[in-house]
């Protein structure tokens, strides 16, 4: 059975590799990026890309990028970025979104279209701004406007703005709020962490590591070559390389505050709003070959899944839980053979949540039809570069971030990687990449 | 920095008035473009002998118009003084004469250059004195000199001759807007290594062409401290000249390095040049990238000013491992990799404050001094190779490091020099892309200063 599966992934004709990656240090939201756009974070990032790998008036296959907090009026955000960029006006670009796991999906649809010789390179990425968010008006005003623009008599304009009511006038400004069910992401994942019974001191514990993990990162030149300052800021501002289990205990519970259990999810051991851009180059081996670029990590598979948060009692951000079993199978792997392993994090309590739902056989039998537990993960391979936590988390940026980080330490230290990403709507998207040696 | 009294100095009514009451009078400098024109009069070619004969010879396959003799009245763009028989210092008075007649007639950012002989290389009192002779009298002449003009020198070592091709390289730099700013300077040169004087005869149009618009085409060119001033035209200058460019600064400098990479269409390296490995990263992108490293110009620099009574170790310790140190390192590494080219060039950047000191500069000036003795004793090891390695010491030159200097002082500064202004970046870079080109394949361990012949360290 597993060597029957393992047939059906390679199926792929080519290989898609990473061969490098560029980002912005991310900022805190009303930081060093409170008035630069996505667009012009997403040109600054392309614009290291090319200057690392010397692409300038390159044609590259095709660059794919979104953003979550999108102005309407960048509704072809990513080519208007290729235009503002050094690249060849010549590359073609299209916007992709889906909530945090944009940036992933980006890299999973790009290698797809090198796999099967579509294109021979490709940019893939994404950027965010909690900063320079776009704010709407009201339904009822948008109505009226649009109302009146339709009508023709003066008559017709008088009577259409006469059903304008004061309380329309207030805009309506961007939440994380999901739409079907009216509670933000955090209190969803307040409830999830509650059900998995995650303490609080596990949760601040994660955190520590992740700024310790990517403090340590910095120090030893990890990110010189991902990474291209912005705007005077050199690296991300979250970071909080002097943080300690004692001073995270100290900060109030933001989360969960109505449940019957005790609140446990901090600004602390929750991801900031952030603003940060993130590419990733992408290329066949043949075109990483004819270049003389670098090949980091092959990419291997990608799995998406989504749950049923609204009607089932599944968490919102638990997707990427449903996913990884179907991907390992399709690959005919287990969780030992994984090296490292790059799990968002949203909040703390999302990667705990999900740990713990993977080592439950009694949750892998009912949920996910398994025949027990799927397994643990070794805490030594998880996020060993830092993540969200530390790092901030500009929703669409994250996937970047983190492709590019993990096939970096795969080139360095060799094995297989796994990427899980949680996103709103409860989905998530789950991939593989392995070392070239 | 916009030197506003060299704008103003140079309209009509300001001009006058400057004139009148003797106050300075500089000169927009004749500047290379691609596609210059090296001489738009005739270039005067004097003093007697083969090796005059024969450079006159060259220079009409140049497409200029030769003189052997001054002619009333015709402007003159350059005074090409051959000197290179000179034994005594009574041989120095007809061609010196009528160098003095033509330096009537020279047009503005017109040129004089000297050609002649070592006086380390004789052990006659009387040929030494006509050798060492000419210098003083070129260096005077460049005092002299008004409009933008400047005169230089070219000094033949062992069997070079006035039609080397290397001799052919520096005289062609020297009559070009290229060297706009080098000023009072004498370029030693020795003869070009048989096995490229063939390349060469191309490269510097002594096959009777002229020289290629793109001298470095097919180059690798690694420039240290690339993302500003100095650094950002030197990557800008080479990339010109033809060379692929891989721009290094420090990673804290990457949004403009990147911006600097990505203006000459060359790749961006974020790297420490004082890390341990800061060579091997070099070497690592160079050679994955290109294969081979031809040309790195160590120009990474910093100041940490202060009079060595309150000098501390930290200001002391990083101008030393910035400067000096890391240069050393790096080019022990270089020279040991199969990647750096066996024709390669290392031009590293000195400073007229290592020549001559400076106040409150001891850290930086034994920086760089240590560089003009490193690049002295590396010229020894390289001698008789493919190799070369020259310093480059630039003088008051208009950057953000001297548009800090107060502006009274900035100001007296720029008028010290013969040309009584500072140079620019692109004087600095111009010089290096010379003398990482095959034209200057016979000059080693050189130190040109590029400075308008300023008083300082003269």
């Amino acid at each position: 059975m597993a060597d029957q599966a393992g047939a059906q992934t390679t199926a792929s004709p080519r290989t898609a590799v990473v061969i490098g990656g560029n980002r912005i240090p991310f900022a805190r939201s009303g930081g060093a990026y409170a008035y630069s756009s996505n667009k012009d974070m997403l040109i600054a990032a392309l614009d290291g890309l090319v200057a690392r790998f010397g692409l300038q008036g390159e044609r590259i296959g095709e660059v794919a990028a979104g953003a979550v907090l999108k102005h309407s009026r960048d509704f072809n955000l990513t080519r208007e970025a290729v235009l503002g960029s050094a690249l060849s006006a010549e590359t073609p670009a299209y916007d992709l979104q889906q909530a945090c796991a944009t940036g992933l999906e980006t890299v999973v649809g790009l290698s797809n279209k090198i796999k099967l010789g579509q294109i021979e390179s490709g940019i893939a990425g994404g950027v965010d701004s909690a900063s320079d968010a776009p704010i709407a008006v009201s339904e009822g005003l948008r109505r009226v406007l649009l109302d009146l623009s339709r009508a023709k008599t003066t008559q017709q304009k008088l009577k259409t703005l006469a059903t304008l009511r004061p309380k329309d006038l207030s805009p309506n400004a961007p939440t994380t709020g999901e739409p079907r069910t009216g509670l933000s992401m955090g209190e969803h994942q307040a409830l999830t962490t509650a059900a998995w019974e995650i303490t609080r001191e596990a949760q601040d514990e994660l955190a520590l590591h992740s700024h310790r993990n990517l403090a340590a990162a910095y120090e030893r030149g990890f990110f010189t070559d991902l990474m291209t300052p912005y705007r005077g800021l050199t690296r991300d501002a979250n970071l909080r390389a002097d943080t300690s289990l004692e001073k995270l205990a100290t900060l109030k519970p933001v989360f969960g505050k109505s449940l019957d259990t005790p609140a446990t999810m901090t600004a602390g051991n929750s991801t900031p709003l952030t603003d940060g851009a993130a590419v990733v180059l992408l290329g066949s081996e043949e075109y990483a070959t004819a270049n003389n670029l670098p090949m980091l990590a092959t990419i291997v598979d990608a799995e998406a899944a989504a749950v049923d948060f609204v009607h089932g009692d599944e968490g919102l951000l638990m997707a990427p839980v449903h996913a990884l079993p179907r991907l390992l199978e399709r690959n005919g792997l287990t969780l030992e053979d994984f090296d490292f392993f790059e799990i968002h994090e949203a909040f703390a309590g999302t990667v705990l949540s999900s740990l713990a739902a993977w080592e439950d056989a009694a949750y892998c039998k009912r949920v996910l039809g398994l025949d027990g537990a799927l397994g643990s993960i070794d805490r030594a391979k998880l996020n060993v570069n830092g993540s969200s936590l530390a790092a901030g988390h500009p929703f669409a940026a994250t996937g970047g971030r983190i492709v590019a980080s993990l096939a970096k330490t795969l080139s360095e230290q060799g094995g297989r990687g796994l990427i899980s990403v949680c996103a709103a709507g409860g989905q998530g998207v789950v991939a593989i990449l392995e070392a070239r040696n | 920095m916009a030197d506003t009294y060299l704008d103003l100095v140079n309209t009509p009514l300001p001009a006058r008035i400057a004139k009148t009451l003797g106050l300075p009078r500089p000169s927009v400098l004749r500047r290379y473009s691609p596609g210059e024109v090296l001489a738009a009069q005739p270039v005067l070619v004097a003093g007697a002998g083969a090796g005059a004969d024969a450079l006159a010879d060259v220079l009409l396959g140049w497409d200029v118009e030769v003189r052997r003799h001054v002619l009333p009245g015709e402007k003159l763009s350059a005074a090409v003084v051959v000197l290179d028989r000179a034994s005594s210092p009574m041989d120095l008075a007809a061609p010196m004469l009528e160098l003095g007649q033509a330096v009537r007639l020279l047009v503005p950012g017109g040129r004089v250059v000297g050609l002649f002989r070592s006086s380390a290389e004789t052990a006659d009192p009387a040929e030494a004195a006509a050798r060492q002779g000419i210098d003083g009298a070129l260096r005077s002449v460049a005092h002299e000199l008004r409009n933008g003009a400047t005169a230089n020198g070219i000094i033949l070592r062992g069997d070079a001759t006035t039609t080397d091709p290397t001799t052919l390289g520096a005289l062609r730099f020297l009559l070009s807007g290229r060297s706009a700013y080098v000023d009072g300077q004498f370029i030693e040169v020795t003869a070009t290594p048989a096995e490229s004087v063939a390349d060469l005869a191309a490269a510097t149009g002594a096959a009777g062409e002229g020289a290629p618009e793109q001298p470095l085409a097919g180059r690798t060119a690694v420039v240290t401290g690339a993302a500003r001033g100095i650094g950002a035209k030197i990557a800008e200058v080479l990339a010109r000249d033809g060379a692929r460019v891989v721009a290094v600064d420090v990673p804290a400098a990457g949004e403009q390095l990147a911006r600097v990479a990505n203006g000459v269409h060359g790749t961006a390296l974020q790297l420490d040049i004082t890390a341990p490995d800061a060579a091997e990263r070099i070497l690592e992108h160079v050679g994955q990238r290109y294969g081979v490293l031809d040309i790195v110009v160590h120009n990474a620099g910093i100041t940490r000013d202060k009079l060595l009574a309150n000098m501390d170790a930290p200001r002391w310790d990083s101008v030393i491992a910035v400067n000096i140190a890391s240069q050393l390192r790096m080019n022990e590494r270089l020279l040991a990799s199969p990647v750096f080219s066996a024709t390669g060039r290392i031009i590293s950047l000195a400073s007229t404050s290592g020549i001559a000191g400076n106040r409150g500069q001891s850290n930086y000036a034994a920086s760089k001094a240590g560089v003009i003795g490193m690049v002295r004793a590396q010229a020894a090891a390289f001698d008789g190779g493919g190799r070369t390695i020259n310093a480059v010491a630039p003088g008051f030159i208009e950057t953000d490091m001297t548009a800090r200097i107060p502006p009274l002082t900035r100001q007296v500064a720029r008028r010290l020099s013969s040309l009584q202004q500072g140079g620019l970046p692109v004087d600095v870079a111009e010089t290096i892309a010379f003398l990482a080109s095959d034209a200057a394949a016979g000059i080693n361990g050189q130190v040109v200063r590029v400075c308008g012949q300023n008083l300082v360290g003269a």
